[in-house]
């Protein structure tokens, strides 16, 4: 066992890992940080999407050991400071952008790094980006409406 | 999983160091090679990371063309690369999606020459050059069948040097499940000659479809490969596509590539 | 205006807000003090018989606390059948054993045989590989074609079953020769043979279940992924383990999605129980995604031939139809129902079609078992029907809106028995046709096709009309027909004493969003804010005993169940109001939270009624209890007949064969409807899935019974980039006439109606195209286009 240390939603942690211990269960067994989801073992699903060091990464799919030193932000870190839906997260409530809610946390920081890479993202843009990121609820209907509305945008579709 | 040594040397020097001993793995992005280990069908001793050597990230121009680090993720070279060689960007750009092209490099795409992935296509179109940490390998020579590289034992890519064509572009049509190709096509004219490359088709990995580059040597049109056939004996057939689906890809996307490079 | 709070408000959820900042709490999330984690020791050759389990070598690895196999679990119950089908001959179904874990033999790629518990999950993982390594399993011939499986008496995947057939069954019998009478006489019969591919349902939050054992008090708890917390409690504890059901607390928390694939009770749950028994400490597994491939109960899987007798005009004389359904391995607990009652009793459609004769053979495999996925037998049933009248169509040359149109029942027709054994309470076909026709701009079509066509692109419309029978059920019916179970359901509402709200409901939320839109109703009758609400549901040890979510019941089972304890609330509340205020019980009127003398401006809000209750110093104790709290459970009298219209236009790319989907319209007639929001999620994820089974997903299982279509990485299932936009209208409303909500269900909507829209406008993008196609079967994928292109 290894002690890694990281940056996780702004706070300094650290925790005993194997080699093999994989990011996502550094969050979500060492840290207690249980809204990263696994959904599948291929790494195409990307319920375990966060940012690591600003960067969308399916935490499944990177061990913890190498992204030691990085700066973390998991769904846990999406609120704003009092606790309250941040924009994104506000307009994935104000769209019906989530059912079961269990793709929701990747879906979260997905499109958060789609719109920090692409602040006015056409509807394609959208969905391309999602590629990665499946949900089996929604038809993805209003997961694209709340991406467009959150970066500002009247949606056409109803 | 298996467990395994972590290591994440800092320098190429002490990765090779590293990669000479036995069970070792190199370990790039990891986009591949973790869902293998994840089933078990890889169980390395030492995993060794090469995403902390700063001499194996980037992209600039050189003597050889464009030259990208092994260790570039698919996001940066979608960027960086757009300004010098934009099919190659754009097939960068393209590649699984944003949360893998956060991590998967080219070096290791290419190392692992999975025979649906893109990068090779570019590689073997755009006549690279690889750069290992013992010696340089010209792209025709590197890939050598389904998963199979010219690569030895405890050898890694360090970076890869592409040549940039006057007019190139890449074309793939997904598989529905994965995403990879199920057929791609890179096609690249340059001075000398026009290259074509195809990738996700073949049983036997990427490949130079000869018959195509002779033809749009000649006149760099998508009319021009009208009376080609392609063969499909080499073809994989997968419930995905018949061999002979894949051989109409191959012949539609050049025309298409050829099409969007024009 | 729209309203903003209340029935028929598009109230945001409340869940939402647990879900988007990772607070939800599934199965998987939690952890439990000395808390041990069991893996599956699952089989890879899909039928082989067990000569020994190699346990041996494993249980003295590292951390190995306990391994089971078959053997362990001989004397215990099978894990039952939840519906009794008769063939035509009278016969009764066969019924083989569903064992926790296989014993004797191991029937499908993943079934599994053993489960190892360890400290860790990484020992675990490691012993079971072991029990593998050291496992003897004699390969048998594998039986995957249903055919074959019928055909062959020597190859059996339960050796007492010799021809592999679980029954055969006609619907209805009777009718049979009055159904081929027509068909002789017809002077038009269109004949079409189609496969419903098999479907894996992929909840996004695998399976997970976690058992507790209490040796202090000998109560078990499992906390499980499940669809309906008391129907897996009564199956695992009364017809599995044998544990007294009062023993046994089931809790379903928040659940990543179910589609189907969670109403059933399966093995792991058994084994997680017994084993926390037995080592005293909390025992846990979730499934990797590999796991539910193979584990999950999959759906459909229809081999089907359907033929149509009309007139040359196109009116409908007769269906009939003969299918092969694949129940795979063993029974799941509702596979027998779904390919027929929810099927066959659906084959008139909305048409008032005289004759219609179903029959249905169903066929055990060396494949996963198979039972009711999102539609279950309707979207068959639906995509059948459709598909037929769409051929027909074309070979009489007549046009699929107006051949809808002059065949669908009329609104002086209902209530109407069809021939096939329901009572259609009430509908009108027309309007939602009408509707979807106007959202499609059925006129512009042509001049769509001609830009396609500038763009290279082949381009078709496809219309389906559906119809199903949702809201399940009434219990007598379902009893005549074979079921083993009731389906009323059941709802307590407890006024607290400051006058805030706690209802307990048997439904099951796994994405639904009960937790809101049960809280509006309640907010709408009693007059008090949503935010006073709270439902409580997924924990047997709160709730009443319900039979939980799926087939569209949620509302028109549960939520009439809630209304019926709220009238109660009421009727005691004015009981109350009578004493206090000094007046006759029938002068007290109660509207907008207030309980009044009629004609006085006496009154008593709901608060100070509800204080009363709970402090009852002024209150006619010597004829009614104290408290506010009334439990109602309801069984329909009828199912509820949802319908609807679909249009799909699809682009097509012909040297590809890649088939887009440009456009999705949908009318539904889904009766009153209490959250406009959630009613077009529910019809967009249920589109969403009928697009992926129409173009995408495919399930492949080789002659060898391996599934070839194990991961993400095969399974095709629709992305973000896959589907459009969806044109969502609910506007054509005939309220259900037997339930006081006049709700009729929207969860299932989407799946069924869809599939054979898309399937319908690829077929008209194609002859449009000179192409002379009369089927492709799904998924229509590019491969399988190019191919009929090129013959």
């Amino acid at each position: 066992m290894t002690q890694v240390s990281m940056t996780v939603n702004g706070k300094s942690v650290s925790a005993e890992v194997e080699g093999r211990t994989l990011l996502v269960q550094f969050l979500r067994e060492g840290l207690g940080l249980t809204g990263t989801h696994v959904g599948c073992d291929t790494s195409q699903c990307g319920a375990c999407v966060v940012h690591v060091d600003g960067k969308p990464v399916k935490s499944c799919t990177v061990f913890a050991m190498d992204v030691a030193g990085s700066s973390v932000k998991t769904i846990e870190g999406m609120a704003n400071p009092d606790g309250s839906l941040g924009p994104l997260q506000q307009a994935f409530q104000d769209h019906h952008g989530l059912q079961c809610g269990f793709c929701t946390p990747g879906m979260v920081m997905s499109s958060a790094a789609l719109l920090a890479e692409n602040p006015k993202p056409t509807e394609a843009d959208v969905r391309h980006y999602l590629e990665g990121n499946i949900c089996r609820c929604t038809g993805y209907h209003n997961i694209i409406k709340a991406v467009l509305s959150a970066s500002g945008q009247t949606v056409a579709a109803e | 999983m298996h467990n395994f040594d972590f290591a994440k040397p800092s320098s190429i020097a002490e990765a090779a160091k590293l990669l000479g001993s036995d069970g070792a793995q190199a370990l790039s992005g990891g986009q591949t090679l973790m869902p293998t280990m994840k089933q078990r069908l890889a169980a390395p001793s030492v995993l060794v990371s090469l995403t902390g050597i700063a001499e194996m990230k980037g992209v600039c121009r050189g003597d050889g063309g464009l030259h990208i680090g092994a260790a570039t993720p698919h996001a940066v070279v979608a960027k960086e690369a757009a300004a010098h060689y934009p099919a190659l960007a754009a097939l960068a750009g393209g590649i699984g999606d944003p949360a893998v092209r956060s991590r998967g490099t080219i070096g290791g795409s290419i190392a692992n020459n999975d025979p649906s992935a893109c990068y090779p296509s570019a590689v073997l179109a755009s006549a690279a050059t690889v750069v290992t940490n013992k010696r340089k390998i010209a792209a025709d020579d590197f890939f050598q069948g389904m998963f199979s590289t010219a690569l030895d034992e405890g050898e890694f890519v360090i970076e890869v040097r592409l040549p940039i064509p006057l007019r190139a572009a890449y074309v793939k049509f997904n598989q529905p499940a994965s995403r990879f190709a199920l057929t791609g096509v890179f096609v690249a004219q340059f001075k000398d000659g026009v290259r074509v490359a195809v990738t996700g088709a073949s049983n036997n990995g990427v490949f130079r479809w000869s018959e195509a580059e002779a033809a749009l040597s000649k006149s760099f049109t998508a009319e021009a490969l009208q009376g080609l056939t392609v063969d499909d004996g080499d073809m994989i057939s997968d419930l995905h596509g018949t061999a002979a689906y894949r051989a109409n890809l191959v012949k539609v996307l050049t025309g298409r590539a050829v099409t969007a490079a024009a | 205006m729209p309203k903003d709070h209340g029935i028929g408000a598009s109230s945001k959820r409340r869940e939402d807000v647990r879900f988007l900042t990772g607070r939800g709490v599934y199965t998987d999330d939690m952890n439990l003090h000395g808390q041990t984690y069991a893996v599956f020791v699952r089989s890879t050759v899909a039928h082989g018989r067990i000569k020994s389990v190699g346990t041996e070598a494993a249980s003295k690895m590292p951390g190995v606390l306990a391994i089971f196999t078959g053997e362990d679990f001989k004397d215990v119950g099978g894990n039952p059948a939840g519906w009794l089908i008769n063939s035509r001959d009278g016969t009764p179904m066969r019924e083989p054993k569903r064992p926790v874990l296989a014993h004797g033999k191991v029937r499908h790629v993943g079934d599994a045989y053993a489960a190892v518990i360890a400290e860790t999950y990484q020992q675990a993982k490691d012993a079971a590989q072991q029990v593998a390594d050291d496992t003897d399993i004699e390969d048998l011939p594998a039986i995957v074609d249903m055919r074959a499986a019928l055909a062959d008496a020597s190859n059996r995947v339960h050796d007492e079953i010799p021809d592999n057939q679980c029954y055969d069954w006609g619907w209805i019998e009777d009718n049979r020769a009055a159904v081929e009478a027509a068909f002789k006489a017809a002077p038009h019969v269109t004949s079409l043979e189609l496969v419903n591919n098999r479907l894996i349902p992929n909840a996004m939050e695998p399976r997970a279940s976690i058992g507790e054992y209490f040796p202090g008090t000998g109560d078990y708890k499992l906390t499980t992924t499940s669809q309906n917390p008391h129907l897996t409690r009564l199956l695992v504890a009364a017809f599995v383990l044998g544990i007294p059901e009062n023993k046994l607390t089931v809790v379903a928390p928040d659940v990543g999605g179910g589609f189907g694939s969670k109403i059933y009770h399966y093995g792991e749950e058994a084994l997680v129980l017994a084993a926390a028994k037995k080592l005293a400490r909390p025992v846990r597994w979730t499934a990797e995604r590999s796991e539910s491939f193979l584990s999950d109960a999959h759906g459909r899987d229809h081999v089907t031939k359907i033929e149509l007798a009309c007139d040359k005009e196109g009116n409908f004389l007769a269906f009939r139809t003969e299918t092969m359904a694949n129940v795979g391995a063993y029974l799941s607990n509702f596979a027998t129902v779904t390919p027929t009652f929810l099927h066959g009793t659906l084959m008139a459609g909305p048409y008032k079609v005289p004759h219609v004769y179903v029959n249905v053979k169903t066929v055990f495999t060396n494949t996963a078992p198979v039972d009711a996925y999102r539609g279950a037998g309707r979207p068959e049933a639906t995509y059948s029907l459709e598909r037929v009248i769409d051929k027909m169509c074309r070979e009489l040359g007549l046009d699929p809106f107006e051949v809808r149109r002059k065949n669908f029942l009329t609104t002086d027709m209902f209530p109407y028995t069809t021939p096939v054994g329901l009572v259609y309470d009430t509908g009108n076909y027309h309007a939602t046709l009408d509707k979807a026709m106007e959202m499609a701009d059925v006129s512009g079509f042509a001049k769509r096709r001609a830009d396609s066509a500038k763009r290279g692109k082949l381009r078709g419309m496809g219309l389906s009309t559906w119809i199903e029978a949702c809201g399940i059920a009434p219990s007598h019916l379902v009893g005549i027909l074979g079921a083993r179970v009731g389906l009323y359901d059941a709802a307590t509402v407890r006024v607290n004493a400051t006058g805030n709200i706690s209802v307990m409901v048997g439904a099951h939320s796994h994405g639904q969003g009960h937790e809101t839109v049960f809280a509006q109703i309640v907010s709408e009758k009693l007059g008090v804010p949503e935010s006073s609400v709270e439902i409580v549901h997924g924990d047997t040890s709160k709730i009443p005993f319900g039979m939980g979510s799926y087939g569209s019941r949620s509302l028109a089972v549960c939520g009439v169940a809630m209304t019926k304890a709220i009238d109660k609330i009421v009727a005691k509340g004015k009981k109350i109001a009578a004493h206090m205020l000094e007046a006759a019980e029938g002068d007290i009127t109660f509207e907008d939270g207030k309980f009044s003398v009629a004609g006085t401006d006496k009154a008593k809000t709901f608060g100070e009624i509800a204080f009363s209750a709970y402090v009852p110093h002024n209150y006619p104790l010597e004829t009614l209890e104290p408290g506010l709290e009334e439990t109602a459970f309801y069984d329909p009298a009828n199912f509820t007949y949802p319908a609807g219209a679909y249009i799909c236009e699809v682009e097509l790319d012909e040297d590809t064969g890649k088939v887009d989907v440009v456009a999705f319209h949908c009318a539904d007639d889904f009766g009153n409807v209490m959250n406009p929001m959630i009613v077009e999620g529910q019809v967009h994820g249920g589109v969403g899935q009928g697009i992926g089974q129409a173009l995408l997903e495919s399930t492949t299982y080789d002659e060898n019974g391996q599934l070839l279509t194990g991961s993400y990485m095969d399974y095709a299932m629709p992305r973000a980039e896959d589907v459009p936009f969806y044109n969502v209208d609910y506007s054509c409303q005939t309220a259900c006439t037997h339930n006081p909500l006049g709700v009729k269900g929207c969860g299932e909507a989407g799946a069924i109606g869809s599939p054979p829209a898309v399937v319908n406008a690829v077929l008209d993008a194609l002859n449009s195209g000179g192409h002379k196609i009369a089927h492709i079967d799904m998924p229509v994928s590019p491969g399988r286009v190019w191919q009929a292109i090129n013959g």
